[in-house]
């Protein structure tokens, strides 16, 4: 696959400008998640942003396939107030519904069922917080609620701590895609234990993917570059000084990211090695 | 013909001929009988990007026009909108 890629890249002819990175890139590099497939391995949240024009801007400048969006109360007073749906089209992009806000498996199960009936689709991102100042997972509500979620016949991302063993039992209940925090969500301090996040990555059947923690596109190719399948990102761009370039910067870092993962790094050494022959010196 | 009365005027006969719905958490009074489409007309919400629970259960799309409302029923009323991790 890496040659595939690297044979794809040396034909690309460099057109001038930023827009030389595309999706194009990853065409032979496909992720798939529940047998959807996507070119695209940056998935993008549409809360926090000034308004839903600059959301659907900053999705657009992404390359992102996919978006995470919420399931709330209609707005009764004012039934005709803008919606999300009239700017960021769930016909260009797959709308993952997640359940930001859960406490208890109960609440998470019953908003992605209305989530289902809402958009028809079964594709959906379990979340179970555990805590309000962290917003830690409770795994154990989480693992609860994956099951019923599983049996009820979704196909379930699900946000976890980076503990191993969580993440195995949750490929064992039937969750489609792994997606372990890099670090506390909307904190932006980066992946704190990369050490896990690779374990998880080394032993999963199943796509993982960085959910939480990114702060700027270093932070989301180090994810890439330990083998993940990709990340997914709000505040990072959200609450940048200039949302769209990031959403830009962060669609170029994941696919670095990838790439270097591909590519295969260099080992490291302790002491310098010449990269111009020795021989022929004068 | 849904008028909306609100808890304060609701006397007399008017208050004998309505039902109370708790709409998303606030009590509101409507004539019957009411289907969920009629509700979701009255309340001028389009009824294609919404899901609905009666009573906690879902009501699926198609029951919309046959589904009747009684009193004290609790039904929820929601859409996507933006949000994050």
């Amino acid at each position: 696959m890496a040659t595939a890629l690297k044979l794809y890249i040396l034909s690309e002819e460099a057109p001038e400008g930023e827009t030389y990175m595309t999706n194009q890139a990853t065409d032979t590099d496909p992720l798939i998640i529940a047998g959807r497939v996507f070119f695209s391995r940056l998935i993008i949240g549409t809360g926090k942003y000034k308004d839903y024009a600059e959301n659907a801007a900053a999705a657009e400048a992404s390359g992102a396939e996919i978006v995470t969006v919420a399931v709330r109360r209609v707005n009764l007073s004012d039934p005709s107030a803008p919606m999300l749906v009239d700017y960021v089209s769930p016909e260009k992009y797959t709308f993952l519904p997640n359940t930001a806000g859960c406490f208890t498996g109960e609440d998470a199960v019953r908003t992605l069922r209305l989530a289902r009936e809402a958009g028809g689709w079964s594709l959906v991102k379990l979340e179970v917080l555990g805590d309000e100042k962290t917003l830690y997972p409770n795994m154990p509500e989480t693992l609860r609620a994956a099951e019923l979620l599983v049996n009820d016949g979704f196909e379930v991302m699900v946000y976890c701590s980076d503990d191993p063993i969580m993440a195995r039992e949750l490929e064992d209940i039937g969750c489609c895609a792994i997606m372990p925090l890099g670090a506390p969500i909307g904190s932006g301090l980066g992946i704190q234990n990369p050490v896990n996040i690779r374990l998880i990555v080394e032993q999963a059947k199943m796509p993982v993917l960085v959910d939480a923690g990114v702060g700027t596109a270093s932070d989301a190719a180090v994810a890439m570059e330990l083998g993940c399948d990709g990340v997914l990102m709000n505040t990072a761009v959200a609450e940048a000084k200039d949302p769209l370039q990031m959403a830009r910067a962060m669609r170029h870092a994941v696919i670095a990211g990838r790439q270097a993962y591909l590519a295969g790094r260099m080992g490291k050494r302790l002491y310098a090695d010449p990269s111009s022959p020795l021989a022929g010196l004068i | 013909m849904f008028e909306d009365i609100s808890a304060e005027t609701k006397s007399g006969e008017e208050a004998h001929k309505a039902m109370k719905i708790i709409v998303n958490g606030e009590d509101q009074y409507f004539d019957a009988p009411l289907s969920i489409a009629g509700l979701l007309t009255t309340l001028g919400i389009a009824g294609g990007k919404v899901a609905i629970e009666r009573n906690l259960e879902i009501v699926p799309k198609s029951a919309y026009d046959t589904i009747g409302l009684s009193d004290g029923d609790r039904i929820e009323i929601v859409h996507f909108i933006g949000g994050g991790a």
